[in-house]
């Protein structure tokens, strides 16, 4: 447990003091969010509809912007090599690099969602859903990059590739999502049926992503 | 099973089987198409144009049912490490996208038509063009890695991966409400479809699975000679 979150605060240490890593993902957010009103036309009535899946959409693609480093610089400089020779498996070494990927990059992303919202005109009743799917769905999404990249940790050019392989699979995330995000009538009860697929698609990633990602990653290593 | 999986014999099994596999698979298109043009009414509600169900459904068919072989032998491939199930699922990955390019193709124009649009994003189309580019994402993995044993490593996962989507795909539309109609052959309480119309459809998905166990032979046959011809290059420069 403590070689998990000594791994996950080393990533996190190199990831905020490299810069790039979570101000381009936001910057990029920023990019979307504001050249979205200027595309559609100022309608507030168009964009509070829209608003929910144009976030959606603008933090999927800040996820995949950052997905193909989850494992990249730690494959080049051979720290990969050192952690797989350690006494974690590599399942879990997996799993702790896709919690750092989701505490740099894609939480923070989710928590500013909200706030760029004012710019789009989001409904403020779907601020609070909009927040709590983010913050469950953002988790699926690093996971899942996780595989994509491990899938292409040593390829030169895996950009492109991560993009294709991880796309299919964010799809269902994207589509519970929006609609989790979108409940009209939240109210009281903010578990929707979207909002509670959306879990178990967080849960289930959580547990077959390390998987699949680890396996990917020894045919690299060998 | 053990003498199959010598690359050396299934080729000449293939080669011995894939005649009548392919005067099968005339036979049977002869048959289904004869069933679907000509002796099958036409719709009481869609008119003529319920025949381009002859040549969508057993597509989208065999969209599903390649993915499954495809998954299937990369399962057999981690098992096993035999090479010649990785041959058979890098195969396979082509004709099945080619399937499902049919099925999406033959969809939009039978779309337009009927729902008055080329393309809806409803549950069933978009999860069958996510498994287009589940199809399109498994074969750049071979493309993009160079070293073949090690793209047919990452390449089991990629399948088995996006084998998630499959059920997506079959109950698509009984999951959500779709513009798409439901499953009519294959249900529990029987199919729902006019015996006339029945009969041709069973026939002509017939064809197609005979038509993909005819094609798959014959890539996977040439897949193992390109493999020799690679090894025998490589002997050869490593003489010189």
């Amino acid at each position: 447990m403590s070689l998990i979150l000594a791994l996950i605060r080393r990533d996190l240490t190199l990831a905020f003091r490299q810069g790039g890593g979570v101000g381009t993902a936001l910057g990029f957010f920023l990019t979307v969010v504001v050249l979205l009103p200027i595309g559609l036309g100022p309608d507030q009535a168009l964009l509070q509809r829209l608003a929910p899946g144009a976030l959606w959409i603008a933090l999927l693609l800040a996820v995949l912007l950052s997905a193909d480093r989850i494992f990249q610089q730690d494959y080049e400089d051979g720290s990969l090599d050192i952690m797989a020779m350690g006494p974690m498996p590599l399942e879990l070494v997996a799993l702790a690099k896709a919690i750092a990927h989701w505490l740099a990059s894609s939480l923070p992303l989710a928590v500013a969602a909200p706030l760029l919202g004012f710019l789009i005109n989001l409904d403020p009743a779907a601020i609070l859903p909009l927040a709590l799917a983010m913050g469950l769905g953002s988790v699926a999404l690093s996971l899942l990059a996780s595989i994509g990249a491990a899938v292409t940790v040593g390829l030169r050019r895996g950009g492109l590739l991560v993009s294709l392989l991880i796309l299919p699979l964010y799809v269902p995330v994207l589509i519970f999502g929006v609609s989790a995000s979108t409940a009209p009538g939240a109210g009281p009860d903010i578990a929707t049926p979207s909002l509670l697929i959306l879990s178990a698609m967080a849960l289930a990633s959580l547990v077959l992503s390390p998987l699949a990602a680890a396996a990917a990653l020894r045919s690299y290593l060998k | 099973m053990q003498t199959l999986a010598n690359p050396a014999r299934f080729v000449g099994l293939a080669n011995a089987v894939l005649p009548f596999v392919w005067v099968a698979t005339i036979i049977l298109f002869a048959i289904g198409l004869y069933g679907a043009i000509v002796t099958s009414p036409p719709d009481y509600q869609q008119g003529e144009t319920v025949r381009i169900m002859f040549v969508h459904v057993p597509a989208a068919w065999l969209a599903l049912m390649v993915y499954t072989v495809m998954a299937l032998a990369s399962a057999v491939a981690i098992v096993f490490r035999h090479p010649l199930a990785d041959v058979a699922a890098k195969t396979a990955a082509p004709i099945g996208a080619t399937f499902t390019f049919l099925a999406l193709a033959t969809g939009s124009l039978w779309g337009k038509p009927m729902w008055g649009a080329w393309w809806v994003w409803d549950a069933r189309l978009t999860s069958m063009f996510v498994l287009f580019l589940l199809y399109i994402g498994y074969m750049a993995v071979w493309q993009a890695i160079d070293e073949p044993h090690r793209a047919a490593l990452v390449a089991r996962i990629v399948a088995l991966v996006g084998f998630v989507n499959i059920p997506i795909v079959k109950f698509s539309v009984t999951w959500w409400n779709s513009l798409h109609q439901p499953a009519s052959v294959f249900r529990i309480d029987g199919p729902t479809i006019a015996p006339s119309m029945l009969w041709p459809l069973l026939v002509m998905g017939l064809a197609y699975t005979l038509l993909f166990l005819a094609l798959h032979l014959v890539s996977i046959r040439a897949e193992v000679t390109a493999r020799k011809i690679r090894q025998m290059r490589l002997a050869e420069i490593g003489e010189r």
